[in-house]
């Protein structure tokens, strides 16, 4: 039994009215009759019946205007309208299709025909329904899922945006919403002054590829602010995506770890395309590729922290890119691939306009704009050229401790797997009047151990350093020798002494190696611009002195602070 | 895209070939290629022949079909990867969890 319908009879014959209405009453659904057009019009709005039967030719207002008027009415909903008419010319039977007929109904009345029809046009009445209900179903589900992203969005920016990205030598791209393409961007300052960026990419779309960012970038920037090591940022990052994301999800990702100060960048790449290192003078392009399972796939166990080192002069820049870029995929099913991203790099001069140049040729190639793609350009300009902000310190600032001093000493097994600088530096940032040098005292803390580690203890030879090749030989030979390495120590003496108006920080490093002419390499580094250590003079420029004994085993820095500075 | 999977007569050895796009649309398709079978194969074959493009939902799912074939000592081969496919398995450095051939 279908359901019981209302239905608007318009008839101007009072026996014809009582005819149809007999058939529809007898169908089991409801009637209202009209005389004429103007009373349909006015029953129907006040009764809204879901079915009409108009009669074409009618007194005041005939049933062309009648079915105009409701229709307008009725707005989205179906109302079927099946026009009753004696006309028989083609013309005719248009009108009432054109003024918003449904159907048509030859008199006399065919009970038969009549009822088929009814019950036709319900179901088309009712199949419209549930369209418009679908509809508004699935609009509001949308207007949930837009606010929900935005509301994520607003969440996951604040702490994505606590970074650098606005440095002067960062240029990127990427969509407003590229967080819900699994897409991320991130870059923050080392304390030491240099800088780490990542660019990432997890598995799939929306919100299940955007849920990862949030860990993935807390444990980015805290361990960068604390001066955490490339190598140790990624071993965290692995193991906390492995641990919490589903088996399946996982982030592509490429970190690097740029020096300011040394000119060097340590690569990692897992899974992203190539990037690449522009080369200012000659022009080269060096592919930076992925030699990495992606980030949280691997247990911890099996992570390979294994990064490349690259030498930078001024002006080189290193460019990365989402996978967007590469499968972007036209209408013959091709993939834009990299033979066309090189086509790119070697049309472009002016290095400012090739972000601009590979959307061009990506929207010329697919035939539209391509907007899930993310692009990011770091240059290596002069440390002094970035203006960054004071180093963070999330401590109790409370009152600090003025008198004091302690030693440590690292040996094989910890120098293997351990990096104490972040440990000493929090502890050496306890001290409120050295706050402000942060960024110096860990460079400096950085320079020293790494020469006590590389020098001393595995006593590698810093003149390998002066061309690339030796460049990379000396970053192989620190690792394998590290891995190898069984005695060996690294001291740091540190004393914290009151002074009038201020307070006075010694530490003296020393290592179990020889021990070095610190003159000579002093003289040495300074006469070279070369690519093998500027490490000496930097620690001699950042503190307030810098001294070595005779013998030449150990180094003694000092850094001092006025009260209130 | 269309999955078949097809056991070796003597039930140690299931070939699942995937024909088209293998990307997020096949995830249930490919997971009932192996679940849902009564066998428990030693060695697993996913034959590439037929795919035109995977994207890293796909690689997930290969993931997820190592861990269901024993994680580590999953044995699983990858076959006939066109030089898209081939070229994406790489830059993810898949080579190092499975036999790709």
């Amino acid at each position: 039994m279908p359901e019981r319908l209302s239905i608007l009879i318009a008839e101007d014959s009072a026996a014809d009215r009582m005819l149809l209405a007999t058939i529809v009453s007898r169908q089991g659904h409801r009637s209202l009759t009209a005389s004429n057009g103007l009373e349909a019009v006015a029953l129907f709005e006040q009764e809204r019946p879901q079915l009409v039967l108009m009669d074409a030719l009618m007194p005041v207002m005939d049933g062309f205007e009648a079915a105009r008027r409701i229709k307008q009415m009725a707005g989205e909903e179906l109302v079927p309208i099946i026009f009753l008419t004696s006309l028989t010319e083609g013309e005719a039977l248009v009108r009432c299709l054109e003024a918003g007929g449904d159907d048509f109904l030859p008199k006399p009345y065919n009970r038969v025909i009549l009822e088929a029809k009814i019950n036709a046009m319900d179901r088309l009445r009712r199949l419209q329904d549930t369209v418009l209900q679908q509809r508004d179903l699935i609009a509001t589900h949308n207007e949930h899922l837009l606010n929900e992203q935005r509301v994520a969005k607003a969440v996951f920016d604040k702490v994505a945006h606590s970074g650098c990205l606005d440095a002067a030598n960062i240029r990127y791209l990427q969509s407003p919403y590229a967080l819900f393409n699994g897409d991320l961007l991130l870059a923050a300052f080392k304390p030491s002054g240099g800088m780490h960026v990542l660019l990432g990419d997890f598995t799939g779309h929306g919100l299940p590829a955007a849920i990862g960012a949030m860990p993935l970038a807390e444990v980015f920037y805290g361990m960068t602010a604390k001066g955490y090591s490339l190598a140790e940022i990624l071993r965290e990052i692995n193991a906390k995506l492995k641990r919490i994301l589903p088996l399946g999800v996982f982030c592509c990702a490429t970190l690097l770890n740029i020096s300011f100060q040394r000119r060097v960048v340590e690569v990692w790449n897992g899974g992203l395309p190539d990037g690449y290192l522009l080369r200012a003078a000659g022009g080269a392009r060096v592919p930076l590729i992925s030699r990495h399972l992606p980030l949280g796939v691997l247990e911890p166990a099996a992570f390979n922290d294994a990064y490349e080192v690259y030498p930078l002069e001024l002006g080189d820049r290193i460019f990365l890119l989402s996978d967007g870029v590469l499968e972007a995929c036209n209408k013959q099913g091709e993939l834009f691939g990299e033979a066309r991203l090189h086509e790119v790099f070697a049309a472009n001069r002016q290095p400012a306009r090739l972000f601009a140049e590979i959307q061009q040729a990506l929207a010329h190639f697919r035939g539209e704009p391509q907007d899930d793609v993310s692009l990011v350009e770091v240059s290596l300009v002069e440390e002094g050229a970035l203006s960054r902000p004071p180093l963070a310190f999330a401590g109790s600032g409370q009152g600090s401790p003025l008198d004091w001093s302690a030693s440590f000493e690292f040996r094989g097994e910890t120098l293997r797997r351990f990096n104490p600088l972040p440990f000493l530096l929090q502890l050496l940032l306890e001290v409120q009047g050295l706050r402000p040098q942060g960024g110096a005292l860990y460079s400096v803390l950085a320079e020293l151990y790494s020469n006590a580690l590389e020098h001393g203890v595995l006593g590698l030879d810093s003149t390998l350093k002066c061309d690339a090749e030796g460049f990379a030989e000396y970053y192989r030979q620190r690792s394998s020798r590290l891995a190898r390495l069984g005695e060996g120590y690294v001291r740091f003496h540190l004393s914290v002494l009151p002074e009038p108006g201020g307070g006075r920080l010694i530490v003296r490093v020393e290592d179990s190696g020889p021990g070095f002419d610190g003159r000579a390499i002093l003289e040495q580094q300074l006469a070279l611009d070369s690519l093998c250590g500027r490490g000496l003079a930097l620690v001699r420029q950042l503190s307030e002195r810098c001294t070595w004994p005779a013998d030449g085993r150990g180094v003694s820095v000092e850094f001092c602070w006025q009260a209130g500075a | 895209m269309a999955i078949t999977s097809l056991p070796s007569p003597d039930g140690q050895e299931l070939t699942i070939v995937i024909q088209g796009r293998f990307d997020f649309g096949a995830h249930q398709e490919f997971r009932d290629a192996y679940e849902r079978i009564n066998l428990s194969p030693k060695r697993y074959v996913v034959d590439l022949k037929g795919t035109t493009y995977l994207d890293s939902s796909a690689l997930g799912m290969l993931l997820l079909l190592r861990d269901h074939a024993g994680g580590d000592q999953a044995q699983i081969r990858l076959l006939n990867c066109n030089p898209d496919v081939r070229k994406i398995l790489a830059i993810s450095n898949f080579e190092q969890l499975f036999q790709i051939t």
